[in-house]
């Protein structure tokens, strides 16, 4: 082959291989980025229904229901409310009157359907997303004065 | 009084690693020698200095000194003392300073090994290492010292996290640390070449072997960190696309471009520019690594630091580090020529596919990591890039690459024939499309995902061996197979190596393939004496009973397992929670075989005799580390090759 | 060449979202128990094993309650404050020691002064989790009717007291009509 084939043949191929991986990337990106919502916007109609995302806040306090593998709480923002249905065990750190975000649907009925809780690994810690939904309820309820800062890391024990 | 000479260690060791960034660099560009050989010695000295303020904070630990802030906040009386010896890089503190001993040590290993080398490269080099040094002694002395005192001393610690309670978290951040640091080598490498403006072969190969070593070791501790994750989260999960892997995956897929790269630059003297660039990424992907994870960026399952001076500082350094070298390499790459030319089909060819491959692998790994903290940024709303995402991604970017592993070894260097690898392929190919066939239905049901797992496993396989067996070819091509065989002693350790390595590819994939496709898993309620069916095997809650650990109380399950109606194994799957935190934690209880895992978790009593229980049949998963543990074995023996010795002792 | 200059300024773009994403604060929370009842408890006092307090038999009055522990290093930071402020004697402070041995915790009360007008002793932290405790120190303000009307997390500084809490204790403090 000539110089100037194989370049060509370089810049072709290059020029391939970019776009696939281009393509492919925004493609995936598409289809499996996960928004976020609150108990509010959700309320309001402005989560989708026709596709996963995720909700966030505090699990209220005496909301969990058992029954078996399945279970049933509600995920407050404190100014709305949403009921999260689940099957499967729930992560070692989930408690009433802590943060938590669940991954699922909404369904005809209001009712969320999750497929995944999650509740990380720190015992002082509330996902970003919870502690976001917090924030949003407090403002749209108006009920609440303070927005509190936490320790910085020697602070908390 | 023994903490304070910790903290002045640390004070002596900056001023030390000052002197060895400016004299050498200056020495280098004077031409006097005197001045470039302080570097050694300064090196030598620095690692001593932080070894002692180490060893000073490691004393603190195990003699439980609470008047220690950093020690009162992750160690207890309580603790076993060889987690009180891992709890000294069980936070922020002592991560950065494990870091830092890393950083020492690879510098001391350079001023010994290094003889071969001219002196100009050698001071340059030690100096830019020392430059990182610091940086990372600054943020130590600044913003996180693990030497404050709290007085009066606090009468017990706070205790480990007991995530962080576990044999394998021993071993896993230094480990871990040691192939991040690593990549500092190579990284000083390609400054020290661009500051001096030899690019060269010989440049190459003196980077190879110590590019190979980081690898090896981020090879090693992203294992452990797997294993450990499977074992300790009690999801049954092996990787979780957590930022704080991907932080580490990161440099791993760059690195793993540029040993390949490199041995082209040696060999053939192409790619330069590019190996150069590669260098330079995979060590500021490490450092954007340490940023992620220290900053509190992202806060996730290991992001224990949140302290926004931390996180602007290690900001300013990443962008003063990294713009600065990439900046350097904008002014210094023009002039570097191309190097060897090549064919479109050539073992180069199929190597620069590769590299861009892991490029691009990387790049996406790193968008699905940052895309979520540009949103968030520019105020565009939370969201958040999950396992679909990177599993889409991946599937098609590493078919190709796993592909190409099979040809790459076959092509001829500058010049090959595409009829010629594929008429020595041929049956490597056919055997590996047989497997596809078969094995899917062997291993329980036929799907496009499994058939192709097993056939690029199978593919790189057997074309190691088909490839393995045209280096024992002779000069005469009609030499009978035991001629051929008696060669076998000829082949050297790097072409082991490369072997081994891409053998441990094929079966993590072989791992991978299995279990993503015939792993089960149930949710039950179990009441005591109950049995629930798995496959084969029949899963009995005899009972839970309470007990206590160390530092920790624990509700432990019997769970008998049996398969085919006969006695199989006891399981012992444990909930606990640990006194000082109070936090609980599910110990898994996992019967580990060749061919599966069996993995019980406890969940939680939903009456004083009923249980929930998480019961897992992981189908080859185990293959999936020892795929990761051949590819650092493959890494080691091509390090050991004579030919990377040559020269040595003879100063 | 133009080319070389590109993973500059790449990693240009990448430096500014990074600091961007620094200035956000993962860690601003808001309390969901502020403008709800204090969460009730019955605790003995650390003074008194056989004496019980409970935030009944503070109604009627404003008083601040303080989550603190003898293992707490940033308690001690705090610690002296609260000792000055007790001794205005405006509210009564409420100790609530969190998850702690009762000999570390009055040899540390020795130690460093006791602001509080009675300490409650949560060894298994249960009382802790009602209130959401976070990290400790904590410290609540509670009014008259027993509602919680502030709520720090970490150590209270002088500021916040003069700022936050204060301007509360004036507004709430007011004689029974």
């Amino acid at each position: 082959m000539k110089p100037r084939h194989r370049r060509f043949a370089w810049i072709g191929t290059g020029v391939l291989a970019l776009g696939t991986a281009v393509a492919l990337v925004l493609n995936a990106f598409n289809s499996n980025l996960v928004f976020f919502f609150t108990p509010t916007q959700i309320v309001s109609r402005e989560a989708p229904v026709d596709r996963a995302f995720r909700i966030g806040g505090m699990v209220e306090e005496r909301s969990l229901q058992r029954e078996d593998t399945r279970v049933r709480f509600v995920v407050t923002d404190t100014a709305n409310r949403v009921t999260v249905d689940y099957v499967g065990i729930l992560p070692d750190l989930f408690k009433e009157g802590r943060g938590v975000v669940a991954q699922g649907r909404l369904g005809a009925d209001g009712v969320f359907v999750a497929d995944q809780v999650l509740a990380k690994h720190d015992e002082n810690y509330m996902p970003p997303e919870a502690a976001e939904a917090m924030k949003k309820g407090a403002e749209v309820s108006g009920s609440l004065s303070k927005t509190l800062r936490a320790p910085a890391a020697n602070g908390s024990p | 009084m023994i903490p304070e000479v910790g903290q002045f260690a640390l004070v002596v060791a900056l001023a030390v690693a000052i002197l060895q960034c400016v004299v050498p660099l200056a020495g280098a560009a004077r031409g006097n020698a005197v001045w470039m050989a302080l570097a050694r010695p300064a090196a030598r000295v620095q690692f001593l200095l932080v070894l002692i303020a180490f060893g000073v904070l490691a004393h603190a630990f195990v003699t439980s000194d609470f008047s220690v802030a950093y020690v009162a906040a992750n160690s207890s009386r309580a603790l076993p003392v060889e987690y009180r010896f891992a709890a000294v890089w069980g936070g922020h503190e002592g991560s950065i300073l494990l870091w830092l001993l890393m950083l020492t040590f690879w510098m001391l290993a350079v001023s010994f090994f290094s003889r071969h080398m001219p002196e100009t490269m050698v001071a340059r080099i030690l100096a830019v290492m020392a430059f990182v040094s610091v940086g990372f002694l600054l943020f130590l002395l600044l913003t996180s010292s693990p030497f404050d005192r709290l007085l009066p001393a606090a009468p017990d610690g706070r205790d480990l996290n007991p995530m962080l309670q576990d044999p394998g978290m021993v071993i896993h951040p230094p480990m871990l640390y040691m192939g991040y640091v690593g990549f500092s080598v190579p990284f000083a490498f390609a400054i020290a070449a661009l500051l001096g403006g030899n690019l060269d072969a010989a440049w190459a190969r003196w980077s190879r072997p110590w590019t190979t070593v980081a690898w090896v070791f981020l090879t090693l501790g992203i294992c452990l960190g797997s294993a450990w994750a499977y074992y300790t989260l009690g999801w049954g999960g092996w990787w979780f696309w957590d930022p704080v892997e991907n932080a580490s995956f990161m440099p791993w897929l760059v690195g793993t471009g540029l040993i390949h790269s490199l041995a082209v630059t040696e060999k053939r003297g192409a790619f330069k520019v590019w190996t150069v660039l590669l260098a330079i990424i995979a060590f500021s992907l490490s450092l954007l690594g340490t940023f992620l994870v220290r900053s509190g960026v992202l806060t996730s399952v290991h992001a224990f630091a949140t302290d926004p001076r931390r996180g602007v500082f290690i900001l300013g350094f990443l962008a003063l580090v990294v713009g600065g070298s990439l900046a350097l390499f904008a002014w210094r790459a023009p002039r570097v020529g191309l190097g060897g030319r090549f064919e479109v089909v050539s073992r180069e060819s199929a190597l620069l596919v590769n590299n861009v491959l892991m490029l691009a692998a990387a790049g996406t790994v790193a968008l699905g990591t940052l895309y979520p903290i540009f949103m968030d940024s520019l105020g565009l709303g939370k969201i958040s890039v999950g396992p679909p995402y990177f599993e889409a991604v991946f599937v098609p970017l590493m078919a190709p690459a796993l592909f190409m592993m099979g040809v790459g070894p076959l092509a001829r260097w500058k010049q090959a024939s595409l009829p010629d690898i594929a008429l020595r392929l041929r049956w490597a190919f056919g055997a590996a499309v047989l497997v596809a066939v078969i094995g899917p239905i062997g291993a329980g049901g036929w799907s496009v995902m499994v058939a192709l797992g097993l056939l690029l496993a199978a593919w790189i396989a057997v074309a190691g061996v088909a490839s393995l067996w045209q280096l024992l070819e002779g000069a005469d091509a009609s030499d009978r197979w035991w001629e051929r065989l008696r060669r076998i002693r000829r082949v050297t350790p790097a072409v082991w190596g490369m072997l081994v390595a891409h053998l441990g590819v094929a079966v993590f994939v072989v791992g991978v393939t299995l279990v993503k496709g015939y792993e089960s898993e149930q949710d039950v309620r179990m009441a005591f004496g109950e049995t629930v069916a798995g496959g084969p095997y029949a899963f009995t809650l005899r009972d839970v009973r309470d007990g206590d650990g160390p530092n920790y109380r624990y509700q432990r399950a019997t769970v008998e397992v049996s398969r085919d109606g006969r006695p199989y194994t006891t399981l012992f799957p444990e909930k606990r929670v640990y006194r000082v935190q109070s936090n609980p934690m599910t110990e898994a209880a996992i019967e580990r075989s060749f061919t599966h895992d069996l993995y019980v978790s406890l969940g939680e009593a939903l009456t004083p005799t009923a249980w929930t229980l998480r019961i897992y049949y992981k189908p080859f998963i185990d293959w999936i580390w020892a795929g990761c543990v051949l590819m650092a074995l493959g890494g080691l023996l091509a390090v050991i090759d004579r030919r990377y010795r040559r020269g040595r002792g003879t100063a | 060449m133009k080319r070389f200059v590109i993973p500059l300024v790449v990693f240009g773009a990448l430096v500014v979202f990074l600091a961007i994403g620094l200035t956000r604060d993962p860690r601003e929370v808001p309390s969901p128990l502020v403008g709800k009842p204090a969460p009730a408890f019955s605790l003995s006092t650390l003074a008194d094993p056989t004496r019980v307090l409970t935030p009944a038999d503070l109604r009627g009055k404003v008083w601040l309650l303080n989550v603190w522990a003898s293992w707490c290093v940033a308690c001690r930071q705090e610690h002296p404050l609260l000792v000055e402020f007790a001794r205005t004697h405006r509210v009564p402070i409420i100790g609530l020691d969190y998850k702690d041995k009762r000999d570390d915790a009055l040899a540390w009360l020795m130690r460093f002064g006791n602001p509080y007008a009675a300490s409650v002793v949560d060894a298994d932290g249960r009382t802790g989790i009602e209130y959401g405790v976070y990290g400790v120190p904590e410290t609540f303000l509670i009014d008259q009717e027993g509602i919680i009307r502030y709520k720090r997390i970490g150590p209270l500084t002088a500021e916040a007291l003069r700022d936050e809490v204060m301007p509360l204790i004036r507004r709430y403090d007011v004689p029974a009509s």
